[in-house]
Parts: structure tokens; C-alpha cells; sequence
């Protein structure tokens, strides 16, 4: 672990949640809240991570992490040219095409 | 009721085999289901969509294989209903999420191949919690599932319409998916039975994603046995999915009827922890029945399981605030538009995200982020590997275990909508396997005092679904016989 424990014992990481992390959290994740969405998952994110507290405090030195549950190496397929999606299917499925690409608002500029 | 007394229905494998035999059409097999579909489906609504026309299609072509002598598949003729986050060629598949309002997907997911190849009838497409997140079906953009033996009850989530659909006769067979249990939890409020696979054992090609390393389909039935077809159908080594196996689909039914005489049945303190007493007393007279049937049964604790309910909860959502960022209303789904690419982004994922999804993305995009990546998620992983070693002692010393599936029978709709804490403490049972990426397998023993459904949940280790199937077996003829039909 390289996250110290603190004086108190308290995890300093895993400070109660702030509604400011909250606005945060929901710029990051392009999600736009309401005054008083922010308010109810402010709370109910808090009380969450509050649960969370106690696999956040264990003392886990040289325990390794899992990101695959069962000791398999890489599963490979031959390496074949086999058909891929049709274009015009894909493209029938998206909200704005054009010239066969699909369509998005202005990236970069000014500031609207 | 049947003569036994357990199953009214017929058996998917009865139907297939006088489909088959062309003792019977799939046509009218199908009807049969559709009739059942039409006079309830208005108090249950199970189904996001019913395909009624596509199965007829399909039903055709089946018995005219039959007619023309050709060979047609295990299960030939069978009505199955999918879970709507299973992609299906051009048919609507919505996650019951708004996001993916008229998505028409341009494949098959291997499962759909594989039902297709084996002679199923797709009968619709089932509702869930938006994206496969909850344990109620109340999370659903088209409105909550109903439980067929009490229609003011949840049927569990987050495949709780095809727990339901199975349940009310709609279709002898149904596909779920299972992340933290929602397939497990919603067979045991609806009482069938529901499996979670060996991750990796079926296919996830076409499976829409939530938490990749958890995310697992497996089969719904009103029976072991054709449960255990299911999985033969569906699993074995996909060259689509890279998680795949690499090797064929568990033998599920080769020790059927083999008993459970000398096995090691572990019954695990941790998976009655907070148990309801009716639900624990049931799990007690299970475990009962495996020893009068000569298993030896032992009590296990596994206090690591006590941390799963946490590590899941920051993993799951970590998962998903990265799965479900291609959300972007660029290449599918809904479109917001806005001046500029960032705000049409936003406007879009607000608009067609329900509130679960978005506490689930933010939960998680909090616990990867700058500062926290290490507390929260780097711990939740060390803690997944002190999971994975516990069931590895445990089963040095016990075949199986055996607990409660859910805490509690099905509770009320809107009881837990407010909460999302003690909604997510309905899964405290169902984790371990999938934080492990072992098979489990609910089967339905007796009813609680409300007469609801209890659910009975063995695990085993990785790969023995053959073993696991046996036990989920013997525990099927051991049930109480006052169950009741809904």
C-alpha cells in the first residue's frame, strides 16, 4: 500500500464525501445534476462509501490484486481475416451521419 | 400440479423431445406459451418486448425441419425469453435504459447464435434493472416486473423479468445475467431455479457490458435438469469473447441423479448471516435433507465473505463508469443535442441515464480517480484475492456449500427504492461467487412465512458445475412439497 494510514487511525483518502466531490465526480462523468439530485447523492453516496470504510481501513500490505478471478493466461484466436460489421448497418444505427462518418457538434472553438 | 407435485409445467427437454419426434409442433408449443403470455403479462409486465412474430417465423422453420426428417437441436421448439441485454440482430435491445431506446444491434450475441443453432424459439426480449444495475426490476425505463406469486412484490433483479417470465409460465427456459446475483436472487423470489456459470464458461460476446470481470450469463428453469441443458446449449469456448475458456461447455448434466452420498457439504455461517429466520430455517432443513441423503454436512465459516458486499460495491460501479462511457450519443442511442460535442455528451447522458445508473457511474468514477484509485479500488482488488483464497480453504475441506440465496423472501415494491444501501445488502449472499468467478446455483426450498419462495444456494469451485448440478439435484427432490404454483 502506499496510502499512509493517519494520526487518528482514519484513512486521510477516504474523508467523508463532499458535495464539491460530488460536483466533481459528475464533471468527469459528463453527467449534469440538479440542485437537488446533488444534494440526495451526496448522501447516498456518503453513506456507501461510508459501508466501504472497512476494506478501505484493512491492512492489506503484500496482498496482491485480482482483476481476473481464475489463474488463466490469454486465451488467443488464430490470426484470420474474417468478415466485420457492414458499414451502412452500422451506420443506420447512429444519431447523425454524414459522408458515411458519424456526425458530432463542433469539438474544439470557441467557447459557445 | 403435476403428479409429483413440484412442476405443472412441462420441462423444456419434454418439449423438445415430442418437438422432435413430431409428436408435436413448435407452432402450437409456442401458441400454448403465447396464450399463457397474453392473459397475465398485463400484471407482470416481464417482457420489454414479446416477439411474437419472429418466433412464429422460427417456429415454422422448425417443424418444417421435423417434417423434411433434418436433424433440429436439444431444444428444439423451446420457448425461451432473454434478458434485454442480450444483443439480438435487429431486434430492439434496450437494457431497459432510455440511453438505448430503439437500438436495433447488428449481431447475434453468441448465446442467441447458439439458442438458435440448438432449435430455441426467442419468445421476447425480458425487462431489468437499467444497465443490470439493482436487485428489484424497479430500475427499469418501461416501468417494474411483478412477482407472479404476490403482484405487490419485486421479483428480484436485475433479470427479474425473465426470473418472472420462467416463474409464470411464459416460457420453460430464460437467459439472465449475473454480477453480484442477478440471476440468483430473482430465481429465489420467484421461485425457479438460476445458475451462475465459471466466469468464462459462456460467452459474453453480445452480452451488453456492466462489470466485465463479474458479468457472467447463465440459465433460468423451472427445473435442475433443464437449467443444466441450458448451460450445455450456451457455454463452451468463443474465439469472440477473449475471456472465454478455452475448452467446451461444462458437462452440467453428466452426474445428475448421481446423489450427494459421501460428498462434503460446508454450510456456511456467512451465508445466513442476517437471514431472515424463516429463510434460515429453510437453508437448516436443506442442509438436513443432504444429510439424510448421506452427504456429511459440517458448518464453515468464511469471514472474508464479510468484506465482499464492499469490495463489490466499489468494484462493480468502477467496471461500469468505464463500461458505460461509450454512452456518448455518437455511434447509438439517444442524441441531446447541443451547441458543442462535451455538452451534447452530458445533455444526452443525463436525459437517458436512470438514478441508479448515475450514482453506480459516479460511485465509481470516484473510487478510480486521482487520490482515491488506491483506497478504494486498489483495496477492493486486494480484497477480491483474500476472497478467492478463503474459498480455496474451504474447499480443501468441503466439496460444496451451501447458504440462503437472499437474506429475505420478496419484498415489497418501493419498500428499498429510497435506499440504495439496503438494496444492495439483498445481494450480501450471491457475491462471493461472482468476486471469485465460481458456478452457484439457487434452487427453490419451500416458501418463508409469507408463502413466498425461499431459495437454497450451493456454490462450488470453478469448473465443477458437474458437481454442483448434482447437489442443486438432490436438493430439488428433497423439496418441501406444500410449494405452490403461481
Amino acid at each position: 500500500m502506499t496510502v499512509e494510514n493517519g494520526p487518528a487511525g482514519a484513512h486521510p483518502s477516504t474523508a467523508a464525501l463532499s458535495r464539491a466531490d460530488v460536483v466533481h465526480v459528475a464533471r468527469l462523468a459528463r453527467l449534469d445534476l440538479s440542485e437537488d439530485e446533488l444534494e440526495l447523492f451526496t448522501g447516498q453516496l456518503a453513506s456507501v462509501l461510508d459501508y466501504a470504510a472497512d476494506v478501505a481501513a484493512l491492512d492489506l500490505t503484500g496482498v496482491r490484486p485480482t482483476a481476473h478471478p481464475l489463474p488463466v493466461v490469454n486465451v488467443l484466436r488464430d490470426d484470420v481475416v474474417a468478415p466485420s460489421l457492414e458499414r451502412d448497418i452500422v451506420l443506420a444505427m447512429a444519431p447523425s451521419v454524414e459522408d458515411d462518418r458519424f456526425s458530432v457538434p463542433r469539438i474544439v472553438g470557441e467557447e459557445p | 400440479m403435476s403428479a409429483d407435485g413440484r412442476s405443472a409445467r412441462r420441462t423444456a427437454a419434454d418439449i423438445a423431445s415430442a418437438v422432435a419426434a413430431g409428436e408435436e409442433s413448435a407452432a402450437a408449443v409456442l401458441d400454448a406459451h403465447l396464450a399463457v403470455i397474453e392473459s397475465r403479462e398485463p400484471d407482470l409486465h416481464a417482457f420489454v418486448s414479446v416477439l411474437g412474430d419472429e418466433a412464429r417465423e422460427r417456429a415454422a422453420a422448425i417443424d418444417r425441419s421435423v417434417a423434411a426428417g433434418e436433424p433440429v437441436g436439444p431444444l428444439a421448439g423451446v420457448p425461451v425469453a432473454l434478458k434485454d441485454n442480450l444483443c439480438t440482430l435487429g431486434l430492439a435491445t434496450t437494457c431497459s435504459s432510455k440511453i438505448l431506446e430503439g437500438w436495433r444491434p447488428p449481431y447475434d450475441a453468441t448465446v442467441v447464435r447458439r439458442l438458435a443453432d440448438a432449435g430455441a424459439v426467442i419468445i421476447g426480449k425480458t425487462n431489468m434493472d437499467e444497465f443490470a444495475m439493482g436487485s428489484s426490476t424497479e430500475n427499469s425505463s418501461s416501468g417494474p416486473t411483478r412477482n407472479p406469486h404476490d403482484t405487490a412484490k419485486v421479483p428480484g433483479g436485475s433479470s427479474g423479468g425473465s426470473a418472472a417470465a420462467v416463474a409464470a409460465g411464459f416460457a420453460p427456459l430464460g437467459l439472465g445475467s449475473d454480477t453480484g446475483g442477478s440471476i440468483r436472487q430473482p430465481a429465489a423470489f420467484c421461485g425457479v431455479v438460476g445458475m451462475k456459470p465459471t466466469y468464462g464458461a459462456v460467452s459474453r460476446y453480445g452480452l451488453v457490458a456492466f462489470a466485465s470481470s463479474l458479468d457472467q450469463i447463465g440459465p433460468f428453469a423451472t427445473t435442475v435438469a433443464d437449467a443444466a441443458l441450458l448451460l450445455e446449449v450456451i457455454g463452451g469456448h468463443d474465439p469472440a469473447d477473449s475471456t472465454s475458456l478455452d475448452g467446451p461447455a461444462p458437462a452440467a448434466r453428466s452426474r445428475l441423479g448421481e446423489g450427494v452420498d459421501g460428498l462434503r457439504v460446508g454450510l456456511c455461517a456467512q451465508l445466513l448471516t442476517g437471514a431472515a429466520p424463516d429463510v434460515a430455517a429453510r437453508v437448516h432443513e436443506a442442509a438436513e435433507a443432504l444429510a439424510v441423503a448421506g452427504a456429511r454436512v459440517e458448518e464453515v465459516s468464511i469471514p472474508e465473505f464479510d468484506y465482499g458486499l464492499s469490495a463489490y460495491y466499489l468494484l462493480a460501479p468502477a467496471e461500469a463508469s468505464s463500461n458505460l462511457a461509450r454512452y456518448d450519443g455518437v455511434r447509438y442511442g439517444l442524441r441531446v443535442d447541443a451547441p458543442d460535442a462535451a455538452a451534447m455528451n452530458r445533455a444526452t447522458r443525463t436525459a437517458g441515464f436512470g438514478a441508479e445508473v448515475k450514482r453506480r457511474i459516479m460511485l465509481g468514477t470516484y473510487a478510480l480517480s486521482a487520490g482515491y484509485y488506491d483506497a478504494y479500488y486498489g483495496q477492493a482488488q486486494r480484497v477480491r484475492t483474500l476472497v478467492v483464497e478463503a474459498f480455496a480453504r474451504a474447499y480443501a475441506d468441503h466439496d460444496v456449500l451451501l447458504g440462503a440465496t437472499a437474506p429475505t423472501t420478496a419484498f415489497a415494491i418501493g419498500s428499498k427504492a429510497d435506499d440504495p444501501l439496503a438494496m444492495y445488502l439483498s445481494d450480501l449472499f450471491t457475491i462471493p461467487s461472482n468476486l471469485a468467478g465460481h458456478p452457484a446455483i439457487s434452487v427453490p426450498f419451500g416458501t418463508g412465512d409469507d408463502g413466498l419462495p425461499v431459495g437454497v444456494q450451493v456454490l462450488a469451485p470453478a469448473l465443477a458445475e458437474p458437481l454442483l448440478f448434482a447437489v442443486a439435484a438432490a436438493l430439488e427432490v428433497a423439496t418441501p412439497q406444500e410449494e405452490t404454483v403461481p
